[in-house]
């Protein structure tokens, strides 16, 4: 499990989160939702030990993430490969980090999302990027896998591959999943837990099934419905 | 299969199973896919399906035999009161409809044997 508690962060000017309470659920599929600059990367980024919160406090299984890094897979939303390796060569360089990397599941995945070891990262299109960053990342049988924005920008053939990557290798009840995302349809039947955030504030959050019974909406109808409220 | 979004994801895949249950689709005895596998196929969360395949457990719908699989395991009876509970949700569902439309009972009633005279020659209702 993963919590926040009352936690503040701002860059310059800018409160990205304000007084945050939270909590992600272990071995769940967690939707982090909320349009540019809600505080979704602000929110991973804290969990991943890469930011301080100002005030308040996060832990990851009761532990302050620093000391849990190598429980937590992290998919930045920025491209982070080098553009001079092939994929075979980023897998090394990710092999070597990470004792919990499956070489079983790498083999099969290569497979599974059309990708080639000798394909070079800075010759493949956006969508073939995006899925060798899922490969890096999902093959870590890391407890913990974050995903910044893992769709954004990407051809809606990819999504679904990468989509149906994460439901084929979901280890479910022992693997926690928290997918930042503004592609909210896209994961309507991904996700199990939903959080709204909006300027730095949680606007809405629950079960996904239970919202629906609840409202009798999907989660982009919820979604939308939340922040016509707001303005 | 396509879900409707707005509606539990869990209990379209249970109604998914009544309907092929109520049409012969799938018989008592029958193996039905691991929960695995029929998450891959029809692309939702894992634990979504577990919650509907444990609440078909629960129904009576299926079994689980360890090491075995997931089998149908529904008595005639309850299949019939599965019919009659999806006839009566598809009925409550027209009835309000129409009333929403202002239709009264005596109205609809009337349209409904209206129409079977209309459709008499196809043999149908």
């Amino acid at each position: 499990m993963i919590e926040f508690k009352n936690v503040s962060k701002s860059f310059g000017s800018t409160m990205a989160l304000n007084d945050v309470s939270l909590v992600f659920p272990r071995g769940k599929i967690i939707g982090l939702f909320g349009p540019n600059g809600a505080g979704k990367s602000t929110s991973i980024k804290l969990i991943m030990g890469l930011n301080r919160p100002d005030r308040g406090e996060i832990s990851v299984d009761g532990e302050d993430p620093q000391n849990k890094k190598k429980n937590l897979a992290y998919l930045p939303e920025i491209d982070h490969l080098y553009s001079w390796m092939n994929i075979a060569q980023a897998a090394d360089f990710t092999r070597t980090f990470y004792d919990d990397w499956d070489e079983g599941k790498y083999r099969d995945l290569i497979n599974f999302l059309n990708l080639q070891e000798d394909m070079k990262i800075a010759k493949i299109s956006k969508g073939q990027r995006a899925k060798a960053k899922l490969l890096l990342t999902v093959c870590r049988r890391a407890p913990y896998l974050l995903m910044d924005e893992p769709l954004s920008g990407i051809d809606i053939l990819t999504r679904e591959e990468i989509i149906n990557t994460l439901i084929r290798d979901y280890r479910e009840g022992e693997q926690t999943i928290i997918i930042s995302t503004h592609e909210i349809a896209e994961v309507e039947s991904l996700v199990d837990e939903v959080i709204f955030l909006d300027q730095g504030k949680v606007k809405l959050s629950g079960n996904a099934e239970d919202l629906r019974i609840e409202r009798n909406m999907s989660l982009v109808e919820l979604m939308k419905e939340a922040f016509r409220n707001a303005n | 299969m396509e879900f409707n979004n707005s509606q539990p994801i869990y209990k379209q895949i249970i109604d998914d199973f009544k309907k092929k249950l109520i049409r012969g689709e799938l018989k008592k005895g029958d193996k039905i896919p691991s929960q695995r596998e029929y998450a891959e196929q029809v692309k939702v969360n894992p634990n979504t399906v577990q919650r509907a395949y444990r609440e078909m457990e629960s129904m009576n719908m299926v079994e689980t035999l360890r090491g075995q699989g997931t089998f149908i395991s529904i008595s005639a009876d309850r299949l019939e009161e599965i019919k009659m509970e999806m006839a009566v949700n598809l009925l409550d569902y027209f009835i309000s409809e129409m009333e929403s439309l202002g239709y009264s009972r005596e109205d609809i009633l009337k349209i409904l044997s209206q129409e079977n005279t209309n459709r008499e020659g196809e043999g149908t209702l």
